[in-house]
């Protein structure tokens, strides 16, 4: 259990410390920055904020003090292609220009996950446009999984709410470090049991609706938004519905209801506790507000055979807010979780949900969460 | 930052081109106004990334092409080739890298 977590906002890093009995938040740092990712890594307890500047593309830095002062790392980037061609002499001028235009370049880094307990300084980075990479030496330098950037489904893989997909869920197996799954926006679920080496397509009974019906159950074209494991299972917040595995994300069973909506992105389940998982509904997904302006958490204990709606804390009257697939997270415990809106709203539960407490409502807009 | 109007008229004649950054930039990165020597943006460019990599993340992509919301001047014109920076500079030019007003 901390007494410490970070809010990556829109304009920032905000760290909140537990003091004098109530949450107080700290200098921000990076202010003015949108930050996309932010991880502290549970074996050494190093903090990694990714950046996705306006201008400047996306950085990478890490705190070894706590937040107190910051270094920059190289952040991850792809290969540079060969220098472009001569228009004097290349008779494929333009055909080589068109490629080049096309070689890729990071546009964010989207998901940061620590490696094993087993494999200190190993460090993962899902990023868009649907990349995975690997850093050995606690983010100094990175490298590109190239055995799933070049899995022949990737050509398939598209842009979910933005323009490239994006890998928004690293998950490593604690039971075994060789063990990965890796969910897609859009592109389904991947698995790996050899530490990156090779993949497979995961994910079957994913159901798309948003494809022509014969196409709806191919696993390729689904778009988790998010992915919480315990143990075997795994929780699917999905673009069209909620989704519960058991058997580590291979396949999945559809849960048609789950309290006021099926839609949103965030979900986080109990570490201890499979059958426990928290959502945050939203109308669906070209409404992305809570239904009715009444702004829930929904709770299952049961493994999704019945969901109940939390709002003690939560505001009364009518709210907008949307939590993103990143800005719910729960701690060791099980029972303390915390949450950040697109409104700039904090809030965070020590009971599980039963109770939550307003830690702020003047935040920027909310991209992730994470007990430090 | 010295500019062309502080140079003696007979320096201008073997001046290099002159390199300058946003203000902006120097939030994130150390980038002092400097001379590089170069025929071409890229040559230019890359001859002050050589000694500051870091800046060149900055300014370039994984690819080494302008990103997409940074913009390069070579005196008043404003480059023309994003991917190849293949646009001539002179003795004597200057160049200046500045945040484009899409991408804020």
């Amino acid at each position: 259990m901390t007494d410490a977590f970070h809010v990556a906002t829109r304009k920032g890093l905000f760290r909140y410390e537990r003091r004098n009995g109530g949450w107080q938040a700290g200098a921000p740092a990076f202010l003015g920055e949108p930050v996309s990712a932010v991880l502290t890594d549970p074996r050494d307890g190093a903090i990694y904020a990714a950046l996705r500047l306006g201008h400047f593309g996306q950085k990478l830095h890490r705190s070894r003090d706590g937040g107190t002062s910051w270094e920059e790392l190289e952040a991850p980037k792809f290969g540079a292609e060969p220098p472009p061609p001569s228009p004097a002499n290349a008779e494929n001028f333009e055909a080589d220009m068109a490629a080049r235009k096309a070689a890729q370049t990071v546009d964010t880094i989207w998901i940061m996950t620590a490696g094993g307990a087993d494999q200190p300084g190993v460090l993962w980075a899902g990023t868009l446009p649907g990349a995975l990479f690997k850093s050995k030496d606690h983010g100094e330098s990175w490298s590109l999984v190239e055995s799933l950037w070049n899995v022949p489904e990737r050509a398939k893989w598209f842009g979910g709410g933005a323009d490239l997909p994006g890998i928004h869920s690293v998950h490593v197996d604690p039971r075994d470090s060789a063990k990965l799954t890796v969910g897609v926006s859009c592109g389904g679920v991947w698995k790996s049991d050899d530490g990156g080496e090779t993949w497979r397509q995961a994910g079957q009974g994913l159901r798309a609706a948003f494809l022509p019906p014969e196409m709806q159950y191919d696993p390729v074209s689904q778009d988790p938004h998010r992915l919480a494991h315990s143990g075997d299972t795994v929780w699917c917040q999905h673009h069209n519905g909620v989704f519960l595995s058991r058997d580590g994300g291979e396949s999945f069973t559809e849960i048609e209801e789950a309290g006021p909506s099926v839609f949103g992105f965030a979900v986080a389940t109990h570490p201890d506790d499979p059958e426990s998982a928290w959502l945050v509904p939203g109308v669906k997904d070209e409404t992305r507000v809570p239904v009715d302006g009444k702004f829930v958490v929904t709770r299952t204990r049961d493994g999704g055979k019945s969901f109940e709606a939390l709002s003690n804390g939560l505001p009364d009257g009518p709210a907008w807010d949307l939590v993103y697939r990143h800005a719910l997270d729960i701690d060791g415990t099980g029972e303390r979780l915390v949450m950040g809106s697109t409104t700039g709203n904090c809030w965070l539960t020590e009971d599980g949900g039963d109770s939550w407490i307003c830690v702020s409502t003047y935040l920027p807009p909310i991209a992730a969460v994470a007990w430090a | 930052m010295t500019g062309l109007a502080d140079r003696r008229p007979e320096e201008d004649s073997v001046a290099m081109p002159r390199v300058s950054f946003t203000e902006n930039l120097k939030r994130h990165v150390d980038c002092p106004p400097q001379d590089a020597a170069g025929g071409t943006v890229r040559a230019v460019l890359e001859n002050v990334f050589a000694d500051n990599p870091r800046l060149g993340t900055y300014v370039l992509d994984d690819q080494r092409r302008l990103r997409k919301h940074v913009t390069v001047f070579v005196n008043r014109e404003m480059i023309a080739d994003r991917e190849g920076l293949s646009d001539a500079v002179g003795e004597g030019d200057e160049v200046f890298v500045f945040q484009a007003l899409s991408g804020g």
